[in-house]
């Protein structure tokens, strides 16, 4: 069966185990997905499979998407994404609830897009040390140093490390627990943090080095 | 949405009544330690609280021998919890009692407050 949802975070809560433990849970509304597409080694050149997330009114798609839909006659859905599946098992227009996907106490990887920082200074971005906060110095408390060497090459590398746009980047969290399935709300907890906002649409994959 | 987590939280235990900060209270405390289960009391006053869903807590300070102050925060929704008694409550003009901890001897005391 394939191993996989498209969800959208709630937030964070604790919850309490058997023996008393409090384990901090993140609430991820999952599902129900569709099977939207089956792409196959023949046709695709690899094999993987299309889920969609979230119906919405038709209006709010363009023509192309609806025909991709209506294919498999599913109403029209917000996000597709794709998952690469072997032997995936599921046919074109099934609906997969997180009841069917994920139990208890499996692990799963989940992808989602971290919260936007903006244009961030080196010391947030990438842990620089910034300068020396005494001996007689002015204005170099957050200054990234150096950012290369001098006449040779005279010039900086590509990909240097320095201040810029934070966030918003694809994040993968690895090996998150299962603590919280409930199939008749769509709900999945897992342990610990997932990126991004609350709202922010997530991918939920089996754990890959489990 | 945030209802949704709202949902998922504990219900109230019945056993633990309304606190407030001054009320001197017994916690039973449910404890197993390996194949042994037995229930724990722990009495003093409550000098915190702090609500927020599941993580809703409070802190119990007891003097200990020789004069030490202990404090230990609990869970409110927490199962470990048994029951709670409220002793006696206590006339306190602030939500946080912090100013115990300084306090030794007959200063550390705390008007009691009674109610009908």
């Amino acid at each position: 069966m394939l191993k996989g949802l498209i969800g959208k975070k709630v937030g964070m809560t604790q919850i309490f185990d058997e023996t008393g433990s409090a384990i901090p849970v993140t609430i991820i509304e999952a599902g129900p997905c569709y099977v939207t597409q089956v792409r196959s080694p023949e046709l695709d050149g690899y094999s993987a499979v299309q889920l969609g997330f979230e119906e919405i009114k038709a209006k709010r798609l363009t023509s192309g998407q609806l025909g991709h839909l209506k294919r498999n006659n599913i109403n029209p859905l917000r996000f597709l994404r794709e998952f690469r599946e072997k032997n995936p098992e599921v046919s074109e227009g099934q609906k997969i609830t997180v009841g069917e996907v994920f139990t208890l106490g499996e692990y799963v990887d989940i992808v989602g897009t971290s919260k936007g920082k903006g244009f961030q200074g080196g010391v947030k971005r990438y842990h620089f040390k910034g300068g020396p906060k005494t001996h007689g110095q002015s204005d170099r408390n957050r200054a990234p140093g150096s950012r290369s060497s001098g006449t040779t090459p005279g010039r900086v590398f590509k990909g240097s490390r320095g201040a810029g746009h934070m966030g918003m980047d694809q994040v993968t969290v690895q090996n998150l627990k299962v603590e919280l399935v409930d199939a008749e709300r769509n709900l999945l907890g897992v342990r610990g943090a997932v990126p991004g906002p609350k709202g922010g649409v997530v991918v939920i994959k089996g754990a890959r080095k489990q | 949405m945030s209802n949704i987590i709202q949902t998922l939280e504990a219900t109230k235990n019945q056993n633990i009544p309304d606190l407030k900060t001054g009320d001197v209270v017994r916690v039973f405390l449910h404890i197993k330690e390996g194949a042994n289960e037995r229930t724990q009391e722990i009495r003093g006053t409550v000098i915190r609280k702090r609500n927020s869903g599941n993580n809703a807590n409070f802190t119990v300070r007891r003097i200990a021998s020789n004069g030490i102050g202990v404090e230990r925060t609990f869970l409110l929704n927490s199962p470990r919890i048994e029951k709670v008694i409220v002793e006696r409550h206590s006339h306190v003009r602030r939500a946080q009692l912090y100013f115990l901890r300084e306090r030794t001897g007959k200063s550390s005391r705390l008007k009691q407050k009674f109610t009908s």
